[in-house]
């Protein structure tokens, strides 16, 4: 048994073996209802209420025996089992431990596809360097089997969009995990740029070939971008802004349009850093061009904690398994501890992953770094509270909180123990996964 | 000469004396196929030539009592508080820590609190910036893997970290048959030598790395395969050239005068066919795997069915085959067509079929530092937990013919242990030590060790790592150089 709270002396999670038994009714009586639910349009819109031996709020300490309201899918109350009001015609579901719906901070699932054949494989576009004008919107296929497979882990909330791979590879955006269409899942349409500094997205002919050109490359289109904006705000006659409808200086061209947005502070540049110089040059290049920077992968960070926090940027760590090879060879299990010790915001992610297993999973990921120097809260912190303050959808998702979204993850013992299962997930107050898995 | 069915003792048993056994472990039948004669000279005169193989380490002169740990002994129950005496690179004796008698000489090492369980055996592994089989074909038996292993990788370090204590390191994937693959201790060693396995007859242990379904064919034509049908057909056709080749030795009687020229190639394969040798076979997709199953029948080898993606839909087949699975635990399907149905679940299924079950790394496909973490997630896709840790440890001996010296905490068999801070199926759980023949090779505790089991600056590879498959998306993912990837390209 683990403490959740970081100082040791809060609830505890429950081990897997006592909630089997303890539980053994609820996970029938929950397995039933889901069925039901999932049988059941009209029943899945219907409201829910969600029991947990532990509620673990990431707004406060956790709560025993508590207990999660949802209305027309908005969380409407949380708190101890019995001190809540369940309406009479609400469905009850129960389990050992229930926590926000998970949020992966970076992936690339649903362009990317589960069969990595030419036709599922979306994330990435080899025709040129820099191509932030590719949209997520235009590509994310929210039915992929990998989304599903996530969903069923209770991740709830995803960051994807165009992969590393190219110094400026496209855009990404922020998606719920289940929707028919891109846009009922969408929860963010542009999130960020994305761009790759270092061996992983040079070419070997033409350019770039080599880390000093790529930041050549990407000063000079941002240069460029700088002169595309101020055109765009003179009229053609250079007597002042542009009145409505007044042609300006120069036609539309999306590509610096986009990175004129990122100039402008309303997109951040994701830029994929692994090795300690290509972390300092992204750094650099961030305070060059007063860029806002969500710092990726960043394997070897731990050797610029000092530079990374004075510059005030959020990191979203490479998972914590990824391969230790490359520019991650000298990567660390205990890299999100000491980021998180020195203050650094932190969220965990799955990554891109070209070959097998073709997506990782964000919950995996933030239980080894529970397990190598974060507490269970912190760890937990990195795929729900602090993933969605990075990410800036703190208001909708990220806590269980009233009034935020009804994203739920249901475990049967410690959500980071190997052998507990996530029993289901709920999004929007809707069960959405009962596979125990 | 005839030899029979192999048999978990069969490795130990010197050539000259080599006698019909069956196996307990694998079932596979009366299967019975001659031997040769040529071959057991060849042995003998190996063994004439080779410097005393590295035996057990002789360092180790006091016994040392592991006293007051929590011990899973693998082949019995689970003993509380228990003690472990190892002495001379062996396990002396393991029991009850009230009940057991500690030699008065014996160095006694208090680990109450900790837990005791068999080093780990990995059974499918590619550490050590291995190269086998090159592009010139598809069936490449003449390779030996050991001849391409940098001992000083640091593969090894994560290894051991790993509570990792014996590996079948294997050449990949992207051939039908991409050379001999080599077991090893993981001993402290200065050259590839020092890590070897020697049987008791002196004959240098090791399988045949085999492969089907997509990994070994290749578009574009060439002497490689561009279908499962031709895959299988060049494996036959190969398996009866080997054949032939076994007759014309067996018939020479041992007269040098009617002997084939030597063929390094069709020697390994004569070790296959003598049933010495034992193929490990990579295989995903449910018909491939029935495929395996049908060449090892019409030619009649012993086989290790590796990674088994699909084993779940054919698990009694494989099971009524009496053929074990070397499992690949992935934390999700896809990645390619045949491993898309790949699930946590596979490991329970085949269990339950009554499949004796391993697992691997497939050290760089997952991370030696994490094998537990493989069996921990099939018991939570429904292994049961004595069957998860043995498939850790004394099934994946058994696939290596390696059960009477490894793989339990037995006494007799090998001091291959490791020291555990907590339950070995728990994410929290740190490997605190790692013993091989008596000498520790891991000790968290050590600033150098640490380095390599949780990573940092400096704790990067020699090489780079050998991808079974080749992807380019791979190459970028980590950011490797062309020149690195056209080097893997093989």
């Amino acid at each position: 048994m683990r403490s959740i709270s970081p100082s040791g002396t809060g609830l505890v999670f429950r081990s897997t073996s006592q909630v089997d038994i303890a539980h053994a009714w609820r996970a029938l009586l929950f397995a039933c209802l889901v069925a039901f639910a999932v049988c059941n349009e009209a029943i899945t819109e219907a409201q829910i209420a969600v029991r947990g031996d532990v509620v673990i709020t990431m707004a406060g300490e956790p709560i025993r025996q508590g207990v999660v309201v949802i209305r027309d899918g908005k969380i409407a109350a949380v708190g101890r089992f019995g001190e809540v009001a369940i309406p009479e015609e609400f469905e009850v579901i129960s389990a050992a431990v229930v926590t926000p719906g998970l949020i992966d901070a970076h992936g690339t699932a649903g362009l990317t596809g589960i069969f990595n054949q030419p036709h599922d494989q979306d994330q990435l576009e080899n025709s040129g360097p820099i191509q932030p004008e590719l949209r997520a919107i235009d590509a994310v296929n929210t039915r992929e089997q990998l989304i599903e497979y996530l969903r069923s882990f209770g991740i709830t909330t995803m960051h994807t969009g165009h992969a590393p791979g190219e110094l400026v590879s496209g855009q990404t955006m922020i998606i719920k995990t289940v929707g028919g269409t891109v846009e009922d899942a969408q929860v963010v349409g542009q999130a960020a740029v994305a761009a790759t500094l270092g061996p992983g997205a040079t070419r070997s002919s033409g350019s770039p070939g080599t880390r000093g050109k790529q930041i050549a490359m990407l000063r000079q289109e941002l240069i460029k971008a700088q002169e595309y904006r101020r055109k765009q705000n003179q009229p053609a006659n250079d007597n002042g802004p542009p009145r409505d409808g007044e042609t300006t200086a120069s036609a539309r061209d999306l590509r610096l349009e986009v990175l004129a947005q990122v100039l402008d502070g309303q997109l951040p540049l994701l830029v994929t850093a692994n090795r300690a110089q290509d972390i300092a040059s992204a750094l650099r290049l961030a305070e060059e061009f007063k860029i806002r920077l969500w710092l990726d992968g960043a394997a070897e960070s731990y050797l610029l904690i000092d530079e990374i926090r004075a510059a005030r940027v959020p990191v979203i760590l490479h998972p914590t398994m990824t391969r230790a090879v490359g520019e991650y060879e000298n990567l660390s299990f205990e890299t999100a501890a000491k980021l998180v010790a020195a203050g650094i915001p932190l969220a965990m992610q799955s990554g891109f992953e070209g070959y097998v297993p073709k997506t990782r999973v964000v919950l995996f990921e933030a239980a080894m770094t529970a397990a190598h120097g974060l507490t269970q809260e912190q760890a937990l912190a990195t795929i729900t509270r602090d993933a969605a303050a990075i990410l800036g959808i703190s208001h909708r998702v990220g806590t269980i909180e009233v009034g935020k979204d009804g994203d739920l993850a249901l475990f049967d013992g410690d959500p980071f123990e190997y052998t507990t299962h996530c029993l289901g997930t709920i999004i929007d107050g809707r069960v959405v996964s009962s596979i125990r898995r | 000469m005839s030899r029979a069915e192999f048999g978990s003792e069969a490795c130990y048993v010197p050539a000259t004396k080599i006698i019909a056994q069956r196996s307990e472990n694998w079932n596979m039948g009366n299967r019975h196929i001659a031997g040769c004669q040529w071959a057991c000279v060849t042995f003998a005169m190996v063994l004439a030539l080779l410097v005393t193989p590295p035996k057990i380490a002789e360092g180790q002169e006091q016994p040392l009592a592991f006293i007051g740990a929590r011990l899973i002994p693998i082949d019995g129950p689970e003993i509380e508080r228990g003690t472990l005496i190892v002495h001379g690179g062996r396990i002396i004796a393991v029991g009850d820590q009230q009940a057991l008698a500690i030699p008065a000489e014996a160095q006694r090492i208090d680990v109450a609190g900790k837990t005791i369980m068999p080093g780990l055996i990995c059974t499918h592994s590619h550490v050590g910036g291995i190269g086998g089989a090159d592009g010139s074909g598809p069936i490449q038996p003449d390779v030996r893997i050991f001849d391409s292993i940098n001992v000083r990788d640091s593969g090894f370090r994560r290894a051991v970290a790993g509570g990792l204590t014996t590996l079948n390191i294997m050449p990949g994937s992207g051939h039908l048959l991409s050379g001999q693959t080599i077991y090893v201790k993981l001993r402290r060693g200065h050259t590839i030598d020092d890590l070897l396995i020697y049987a008791d007859d002196g004959w240098l242990m090791g399988g045949l790395k085999m492969a089907n379904g997509t990994n070994s064919i290749r578009s574009g034509g060439g002497p490689f395969p561009g279908t499962r049908g031709k895959s299988a057909s060049l494996v036959r056709q190969h398996f009866i050239k080997a054949r032939e080749y076994a007759d014309k030795v067996e018939r020479a009687a041992g007269n040098p005068d009617r002997l084939p020229p030597r063929d390094i190639g069709l020697e390994a394969m004569q070790e296959v066919i003598s049933k010495r040798r034992i193929v490990h076979h990579h295989t995903h997709r449910h018909d491939d795997i029935i495929t395996v199953l049908r060449l090892s029948v019409e030619f009649d080898f012993r086989v290790v069915l590796h990674h088994v993606s699909e084993g779940w839909k054919v698990a009694d087949e494989i099971a009524r085959a009496g053929v074990p699975c070397s499992v690949i635990v992935i934390d999700s399907p896809g990645g390619k067509l045949e491993a898309a149905e790949l699930s946590f679940e596979t490991g329970g299924i085949l269990e339950r079929a009554g499949v004796l079950v391993a697992f691997h790394t497939d050290d760089y496909i997952t991370d030696s530092r994490l094998f537990f973490r493989s069996a921990a997630l099939a018991v939570r896709g429904g292994m049961t937990r004595s069957g998860a840790l043995a498939a850790l440890t004394l099934n994946g001996a058994k696939m290596l013919d390696l059960d009477r010296r490894i793989g339990s905490l037995t006494p007799g068999k090998d001091a291959d242990f490791i020291i555990l801070d907590g339950d070995p199926l728990s994410v929290y759980t740190k490997v605190l030590e790692t013993w091989v023949e008596g000498q520790r090779v891991f000790d968290r505790a050590d600033s150098e060790d640490r380095l390599y089991a949780v990573g940092g600056f400096g704790a990067g590879r020699d090489q780079e790592p050998y991808f079974c498959c080749f992807h380019e998306w791979m190459m970028r993912q980590y950011g490797l150089s062309q020149q690195q990837i056209t080097q893997q390209q093989d």
